[in-house]
């Protein structure tokens, strides 16, 4: 059930110095829901880390409230925060001699009595935290010895161990490979929709976040914070906007995602419209060169799917045929420059 | 691979009773064990007295005192190292022992030049204003450390406020040194030295009465230790209050090292070394494990060096520091090495 369980209103975040107040965000409205993965996107500097240390309590709010399951964050006592909040930091933990089955178990902390010792119902719910995230595997590894990607997991499964209905992460991508990236970003999609979490992170991946996201903030020091679908900021331009400043990154509207904006100094004609045109297109345009099949040129290239070849032409006559694109492309390169001289020695005699 | 925890702490409790019986049987007098038995169980008719007054007011007051001092330092040493996520944190780090060594050179070295009378002149009064002027020392610049704790946030801040506090009172020691006397800096030296023959009679059962309540107090911390393990944010995100646990902490492990220092000197290495070498064996950073661990390991490896320091060829004794830093060292070295050693086999 969708429910809107953090509340935010002009939600100003920042730090507090003796002389100095240094304001970071102001202005910020916005709520986030249950049973969805908010992702947080924004530039270095932006703010990300300071709200989210500011909804979770780590830092005092400069003004505005925070309501947290209709209740005002300033309200709840340390001990209650740790049942309703759970957070997974990018500080890296300086454990050694600590098994991730402990760690895990540390999760339990709030529940457990003087001691700390578990019980049994604590260790099923360590249990079933370590199977929900997929890190059987790890129980009995000391946590000095993971990998970032499984230490990750590992920090994710203390959070629901932890029980509560709201997890903050603070970049749980970083440092990470691709697939864990997307593995984590997966599994966290999973659980908010599984658990009915309420899952809210910060991330660096503008790309896949805009994929698995269910709704996007995007913060900026000047604009304050934009909050939607991905889809409905890609149709409203809030996200072609939001990077327009920095050059080389295009909005491609087409497939809502951002890519690299190569500038281009000359169009040639391409003739296909399969995977391997396509591959040719981002060749060529990596090296300054747009191919279209929508216009014309003295030069252009040809995709023949029957003997997988691709075909250079000149003035619509074959020139030269070649198995793969790091034969064609030098050998394209030379042609277009040599017609290029031509072409401008040709200009400079008349 | 799980260490048998229950086993080595077994062990450990095993050894500090061998190590205690030693303890009373050797030193520069030579006791048969039967007389020695005989003497503690009461049964002491046919004894000399000479042996009994040996055993009783000296071998069972230095062995209890090298026991409690080095369980508390150990348990101190674990408490600092935790709490400011050091491994060279030791309860020598925050000046708390330069404070009780400020505190005995004033009365040491002052005494002598102000009031004309050396204190070493004075016996056993001269002993009870040694101790009580360790503890103001001590609790003074514990107080100031726990009132900068409350004000700064990094416990790097803290550290390096907690040495910079130790260097000036060694400084401020220094200056008194130049103007004593050199009968007065003689007594201080040797106080420095430390030494767990020091306490007697009654003043060791004081100090055996108050380690044996703060002792167990320092048990109750077990769990805010453990959180404080994961870092700051992580434990305040799991409800605990870092404030209140650092003050809590550091308190806890300063009034033990107070204590300590105050009536054995400054004792060095033990508080460092004894946490380093629990967490070696028993392969864990679970406080529920090393802080026993650490209790009954201190106590054993003190009284080790208080068995070699009075070892027979040694009359006299050694100066129980060298012999902490001796024995512990290469232990603690060697522990370290076959930990990496394990480390890389898995």
């Amino acid at each position: 059930m969708r429910e809107e369980t953090i509340v935010i209103r002009n939600l100003s975040t920042g730090y507090k110095g003796k002389k100095h107040v240094k304001v970071i965000a102001k202005e910020v409205n916005a709520t986030i829901c249950s049973g969805e993965l908010t992702c947080l996107l924004g530039a270095n500097g932006a703010g990300k880390s300071t709200l989210l240390k500011t909804l979770s309590a780590f830092l005092h709010p400069l003004g505005g409230e925070i309501w947290i399951q209709g209740k005002l964050l300033a309200d709840y006592s340390d001990k209650e925060l740790s049942t309703v909040i759970g957070v997974v930091l990018t500080e890296k933990c300086q454990l050694r001699n600590m098994t991730v089955n402990e760690l895990i178990g540390m999760g339990r902390s709030p529940y457990t009595g003087f001691w700390g010792t578990l019980s049994r119902k604590d260790r099923q719910i360590v249990d079933d935290a370590i199977a929900l995230v997929g890190i059987e595997g790890l129980k009995e590894r000391m946590v000095h010895t993971l990998s970032d990607g499984e230490r990750q997991k590992v920090m994710i499964a203390k959070a629901l161990a932890q029980e509560t209905p709201i997890i903050f992460l603070d970049e749980p991508t970083a440092f990470l490979d691709y697939p864990s990236k997307v593995e984590i970003l997966h599994l966290l999609h999973r659980l908010s929709r599984e658990m009915n979490k309420t899952i809210f992170l910060s991330t660096h991946d503008l790309e896949l976040a805009l994929q698995i996201a269910d709704q996007i903030w995007l913060m900026d020091r000047e604009k304050g914070v934009l909050v939607g679908t991905p889809e409905d900021l890609a149709i409203n331009g809030s996200l072609e906007n939001f990077f327009c400043q920095r050059k080389g990154i295009a909005f491609d509207k087409d497939t809502g995602l951002y890519r690299i904006d190569n500038e281009y100094w000359m169009t040639i004609h391409l003739e296909g419209s399969s995977e391997r045109s396509t591959m040719i297109q981002k060749a060529f345009r990596r090296n300054g060169i747009h191919a279209t099949s929508e216009t014309d040129s003295e030069i252009s290239v040809f995709v023949d799917e029957v003997h997988e070849e691709y075909v250079l032409k000149l003035k619509d006559k074959e020139y030269s045929r070649y198995s793969t694109i790091k034969e064609l492309l030098p050998n394209a390169l030379e042609l277009l420059n040599d017609r290029n001289t031509l072409k401008n020695k040709s200009y400079d005699e008349r | 691979m799980k260490k048998p925890v229950t086993l080595y702490i077994l062990l450990l409790a095993l050894s500090i009773g061998v190590l205690f019986l030693l303890n009373l049987f050797l030193g520069s007098v030579d006791i048969p064990f039967r007389s020695i038995w005989n003497i503690l169980w009461g049964m002491d008719e046919g004894e000399p007295v000479i042996w009994q007054n040996i055993i009783w007011k000296s071998r069972v007051p230095q062995a209890l005192t090298a026991m409690v001092a080095g369980a508390g330092l150990a348990v101190s040493g674990l408490q600092m190292q935790t709490v400011f996520r050091n491994p060279l944190a030791g309860p020598s780090v925050l000046g708390i022992s330069s404070g009780a060594s400020l505190g005995v050179a004033f009365v040491v070295l002052l005494s002598g030049s102000i009031g004309g009378i050396a204190l070493s002149r004075l016996g056993f009064m001269g002993e009870i204003a040694l101790t009580m002027a360790a503890i103001i020392g001590a609790l003074s610049i514990m107080a100031l450390i726990v009132y900068v704790s409350q004000k700064v946030h990094g416990n790097v801040t803290l550290l390096i406020i907690g040495v910079m506090i130790g260097y000036v009172a060694n400084a401020v020691i220094g200056v008194l040194k130049f103007f004593s006397v050199e009968e007065d800096i003689r007594a201080y030296v040797i106080w420095g030295l430390g030494s767990f023959a020091r306490v007697s009679g009654n003043q060791m059962m004081v100090f055996v009465c108050i380690m044996a309540v703060l002792l167990p107090l320092s048990f109750l911390l077990i769990k805010t230790l453990n959180l404080l393990l994961l870092g700051d944010s992580y434990a305040r995100n799991l409800g605990l209050n870092i404030k209140r646990a650092r003050l809590q902490v550091i308190a806890c492990s300063g009034v033990l090292v107070a204590i300590i220092t105050a009536y054995c000197g400054p004792i060095t290495f033990l508080g460092l070394a004894v946490p380093h070498l629990c967490r070696g064996i028993f392969r864990s950073s679970d406080h529920r494990i090393l802080m026993p661990a650490s209790l009954l390991a201190g106590a054993a490896l003190a009284l080790l060096c208080n068995l070699i320091a009075r070892m027979p060829g040694f009359e006299g004794a050694l100066p129980v520091n060298s012999v902490t830093a001796l024995v512990g060292a290469p232990v603690v070295v060697s522990v370290l090495f076959k930990k990496r050693r394990n480390d890389m086999n898995e």
